[in-house]
């Protein structure tokens, strides 16, 4: 897979006002998103985030401000020759029901004028890329799919002309827990391989904090912070964002530190099981409520150093700071 | 049943004769109906009084239409025409409407969020999804129009209608008949396949 590095997004100073609306949907906003970053906006539903993320692709065109991205002004080229190099994901999935799941994927391509063979190839990378068996699935139609594959194709359609930077408007708001978890998976795996910038809206808290580099937290039209997740937890700017992101609960903080970035280094202690480095301190926390005392810290099936509950409570004092 | 045996070339000759005019007939009220639908859909604000225009216009005795059209455009064609386009314009208005309203927002968000033109949206997305429901209305309007053009004959512009009104004038059943029996054939015929078409159209639309 060519990895198409992400571009960076300049928001300045954007207001939408809709039509009979009373307040401003978005007031006076600006953001950079530096290339490469996955920000999650999130705030409750009215709270502007979407309309936002709508007005970088101009599907919404603000009162005022501007919106760069990659340096250049939106307004610079034709709405559709932008929206073609921006990938975009919606709640709703949005799959043309009559056409094959390969059609789908391959709109974007055709709508530039590729080549039939090239769209076809690029087709088949872009479902093995979302774990989806070319072979299997091409030929399907989007309602013989389940809810959590029907998104992993419109994922694979956003991708599909290597858009550097991607939208995704609340797109697994439709899917059981489970599913859900597996997509946040996937587009973690998918945000590492690319390295598109990504912009995500939700109003899943946990969503926010699973995904995101940098959280955007919206009200009214205004952003209230914008933050690393631990950061927000650990010092939210208002009690509303400390409402929001429940930052009082530490279980919830500890599911955003690594084993391995908490342990103590020396392996010469006891030890009652041992935890991937790469596993949060929450899953750690269920070991210790087992019985354990030391867990052992393994990175590439090496012990790397040793994690007690002690060393959980620095951690979670030191993210205070 | 006789005149039918004995004129079937006078019987053929008035079934194409419908035939033409009730093809004229919908090809031009398609054409206008369509940019009306599209903007119904469109804009709410347009939507209710252009309908109930058209409904208004559905609602006239046909007869009472045709007699008051001759006065202004004389007997023949172009007043025939001109009172079958009105007539299908609700139908078909209303349909195209209804079946564009009945398009998911979403994927015309998704469509033109992926960089496809108005244009392109609408004929790639939205029209194969509207189809069945557009042309279920074209079907109500041929059988409607099949019928009304009927009429046709009592003005000159010929049609079964001239079998039908030349029967009664001579107190003749046989032509009488011969004419009914025509036009139901052709609505019939024109009903089952435009049915079938409805059918295909949803069967592709859902996927």
């Amino acid at each position: 897979m060519s990895a198409a590095a992400g571009a960076p997004v300049a928001i300045r100073n954007v207001i939408v006002t809709y039509p009979a609306a009373d307040r401003r949907a978005v007031d006076d906003v600006s953001l950079d998103v530096p290339a490469g970053e996955l920000l999650v906006l999130l705030g409750p539903s009215g709270c502007g985030k979407s309309t936002l993320l709508r007005t970088i692709n101009r599907l919404i065109v603000p009162d005022s401000g501007t919106i760069e991205v990659d340096g250049r002004d939106v307004r610079d080229e034709t709405p559709e020759a932008l929206r073609r190099g921006i990938g975009y994901v919606i709640q709703a999935v949005g799959l043309f029901p009559h056409m094959t799941v390969g059609r789908n994927v391959g709109i974007v391509p055709e709508l530039l004028g590729w080549e039939r063979a090239r769209i076809e190839a690029r087709v088949d990378e872009l479902l093995e890329l979302v774990r989806l068996d070319p072979q299997r699935y091409r030929s399907r139609m989007p309602r013989e799919l389940s809810g959590g594959e029907q998104q992993r194709v419109g994922v694979a359609r956003a991708l599909a002309a290597e858009p550097r930077v991607l939208l995704m408007d609340e797109p697994f708001g439709a899917v059981d827990a489970i599913v859900r978890t597996a997509l946040q998976d996937e587009t973690l795996r998918i945000h590492r391989a690319l390295g598109a910038t990504i912009l995500f809206v939700t109003h899943d808290v946990d969503e926010a904090l699973r995904l995101a580099d940098r959280i955007v937290v919206m009200s009214a039209g205004k952003i209230v912070q914008a933050d690393a997740p631990l950061h927000m937890l650990a010092k939210p700017a208002t009690p509303y964002v400390e409402r929001l992101m429940d930052a009082k609960d530490a279980v919830r903080r500890l599911q955003l530190i690594r084993a391995g970035d908490a342990m103590a280094l020396g392996v010469d202690v006891p030890t009652q099981g041992r935890i991937d480095a790469e596993r949060t301190l929450r899953e750690a926390l269920t070991y210790f409520l087992e019985g354990a005392d030391r867990l052992a810290v393994v990175e590439n099936d090496d012990v790397c150093g040793t994690l007690g509950f002690d060393d959980v409570r620095r951690a979670i004092a030191a993210a205070e700071r | 049943m006789s005149y039918l045996l004995h004129h079937p070339d006078e019987v053929a000759r008035r079934t194409l004769q419908h035939l033409e005019i009730v093809a004229i007939a919908l090809s031009i009220a398609f054409v206008l109906a369509l940019p009306l639908g599209v903007l119904a859909a469109r804009n709410a604000r347009v939507r209710g009084p252009l309908l109930g225009v058209l409904n208004a216009i559905y609602t006239l005795p046909s007869l009472a239409v045709f007699a008051f059209l001759v006065t202004y455009f004389g007997l023949g064609l172009v007043t025939t025409e001109i009172a079958l386009v009105a007539y299908a314009q609700m139908v078909l208005v209303r349909n195209i409407s209804v079946g564009l309203l009945g398009v998911p927002a979403a994927l015309r968000e998704a469509a033109l969020g992926l960089g496809m033109t108005p244009l392109q949206a609408f004929l790639r997305v939205e029209l194969p999804q509207a189809l069945p429901v557009i042309l279920s209305g074209v079907r109500l309007a041929t059988v409607a129009t099949i019928s009304i053009a009927t009429l046709a004959g009592k003005i000159d512009a010929g049609g079964l209608g001239a079998l039908l009104f030349a029967g009664l004038d001579n107190d003749d059943p046989n032509r009488i008949f011969a004419g009914s029996a025509a036009a139901a054939a052709l609505a019939i015929g024109a009903d089952g396949a435009l049915r079938g078409l409805e059918r295909f159209a949803a069967l592709r639309a859902r996927g």
